[in-house]
């Protein structure tokens, strides 16, 4: 038989690609970046607004309150819609049709409007209460950070809902049949073995959602509630630093979007516990496949 | 006779397909009875009824002597509440074809979760059973894996002791090897052949044949929703009478 190699294993030098389309490429937007620098630094911006009042205490009081409003509006926005999904895929018609109500109304209207509407229910109601209990002047307790929490809050649970929803169907159903074969009751094998499984497909998704939410906060700024772009109103409605004040909330808003984001990563970590993806899993070669596979 | 398990003119609906028709099945305590058939025939379906994972349409199911999923009044039955019927549940274990261990929990916690969640003993002496279980199936040194971590095999001798360690009057075992490989069928049938030979009641829905004859006192045959024929292995492996049975057999061997 002929000798049919081509040459010693040695003998062979790897040319790597010149890749010049992608040196070109970031050469441009290097550019393009430099001239948009360039522009803004050039242009009618006093840089010196910015720096004054990035930290001016009216504009930290706005970002702490963007914070809780998040946070607030969050809580009730998870809360609710894990209650309206677990309502959702009950047996009971009647909280099924509540469920899918809530979701319809909810997600059928803009926040803006709903904001508004919770903020003027003083016009519809002008005192709640329970008859003979008590009774109170509507516009006493629609306080702007009320009807901001309320508004927001029960909108996004409209939204969460879904993502739990998805959630809850991605885990296989065998999960609930063995936790009923142990006795579980089914709100138990929900609340205990099927939702922190879900939490691995829920938490992306509610993740992106809360980042959302710190921008949607903006919103409370037409309702009088001081959140950070509202702050910055204040400020240049007194100085006319229009842009440098908007500066100023955009770097607030993308500080605290980058912290929510870091955020994000360790708590997807702790979720995905027993899926090899973090932790004391991370040697085992991915587990779920090797199950699939054994089928 | 003191049956444990009773169905009694079971029928079973998906849809307007009849897949389980006028059952009538016993098994004694400490009985050991193989349900065998060729796929769809309601074998699963009927183990998932006594279990209450699937509803009935007509007849009934008891476990020691308690209707499966009402309470009795005289010739009136009333359905039980959710927590009731969890409840009836625990008294059969049962194991499935796909294991389903729970993902997030370790080896440990998914055996602990029935005795202490549901049945509020003492965690303490819980784990204490659940290591001896453990021991049992030839797991002592996997109780901090997780589940992803361990071979079919491993995860089925475990979802076997999670199911005994509810303590239940009966074992079910739904296609228990159905989905392993070849070469982790027996270490499982090895803890099924223990569990039998220690006096566990089993009724055990499989295609392995073997296992049929060596441990089984009974062996029941269904097809297309009926038990078609019940013996004892040797009738029913080593000389079907049934025309239907005989050429199952001779098609599996």
């Amino acid at each position: 038989m002929s000798d049919t190699r081509l040459a010693d294993p040695g003998q062979f030098v790897v040319v790597p690609r010149r890749k010049i389309g992608t040196k070109i490429l970031a050469l441009v937007f290097i550019t393009m970046l430099i001239l948009l620098v360039r522009a803004f630094w050039l242009g009618d911006i006093a840089w010196s607004y910015v720096g004054e009042n990035l930290f001016s205490k009216a504009v930290m009081a706005g970002v702490v309150n963007t914070i809780i409003m998040t946070f607030c509006a969050m809580a009730l926005g998870i809360l609710l819609g894990v209650l309206a999904a677990v309502m959702r895929m009950s047996d009971n018609p009647v909280l099924r049709s509540v469920s899918v109500g809530y979701i319809w109304l909810f997600r059928g209207t803009p926040a803006l409007l709903q904001l508004l509407l919770w903020f003027n229910l003083a016009l519809i109601f002008p005192t709640i209460g329970i008859p003979g209990l008590f009774s109170l002047r509507t516009v006493d307790v629609m306080t702007p950070f009320v009807a901001a929490f309320l508004g927001l809050g029960i909108q996004q649970g409209a939204y969460t809902a879904e993502v739990v929803r998805a959630g809850i169907l991605s885990i296989d159903k065998g999960q609930t049949e063995a936790a009923l074969s142990i006795g579980m009751t089914k709100l138990r094998s929900t609340l205990k073995i099927v939702l922190p499984q879900a939490m691995r497909v829920i938490v992306p998704p509610i993740g992106n959602e809360t980042i959302g939410m710190v921008k949607l906060t903006s919103l409370a700024s037409v309702i009088q509630y001081s959140e950070v772009l509202r702050s910055v109103e204040d400020i240049y409605y007194v100085n006319s630093r229009v842009i440098e004040l908007l500066i100023v909330a955009a770097m607030w808003y993308m500080a605290v979007v980058t912290v929510l984001s870091i955020a994000q990563m360790y708590i997807e970590r702790y979720f995905s516990k027993g899926w090899g993806a973090s932790g004391r899993n991370e040697t085992a070669p991915a587990p779920q496949t090797t199950v699939e596979e054994a089928v | 006779m003191d049956a444990l398990i009773v169905a009694h003119g079971l029928q079973k609906y998906f849809g307007t397909f009849h897949v389980l028709q006028d059952i009538d099945f016993s098994i004694r305590k400490g009985e050991v009875v193989c349900i065998i058939g060729p796929s769809g025939s309601g074998k699963s379906t009927f183990l998932r009824c006594i279990n209450q994972l699937e509803s009935i349409e007509g007849g009934y199911v008891s476990v020691d002597g308690e209707i499966a999923g009402y309470r009795r009044d005289g010739n009136h039955l009333y359905p039980l509440s959710d927590r009731e019927v969890a409840r009836q549940r625990q008294s059969v274990g049962m194991v499935f074809q796909r294991f389903h261990l729970f993902p997030h929990r370790t080896v440990l916690e998914n055996i602990i979760e029935g005795p202490v969640g549901v049945q509020r003993r003492p965690k303490q002496q819980c784990a204490e059973e659940a290591r001896a279980l453990l021991k049992r199936v030839g797991l002592a040194h996997k109780a901090d894996a997780y589940p992803g971590e361990l071979s079919g095999g491993q995860q089925q001798r475990v979802a076997i002791a999670r199911a005994l360690a509810m303590k239940p009057k009966a074992m079910l075992f739904d296609e228990p090897t159905s989905a392993l490989d070849p070469e982790l069928v027996g270490e499982v049938l090895g803890v099924m052949k223990e569990l039998a030979a220690t006096g566990t009641t089993m009724i055990v829905v499989t295609h392995e044949l073997g296992f049929c004859r060596e441990v089984a006192d009974r062996v029941v045959f269904m097809d297309a929703g009926r038990i078609i024929e019940t013996g004892t292995p040797a009738e029913i492996l080593e000389n079907p009478t049934n025309p239907r049975v005989k050429s199952f057999i001779s098609a599996v061997l």
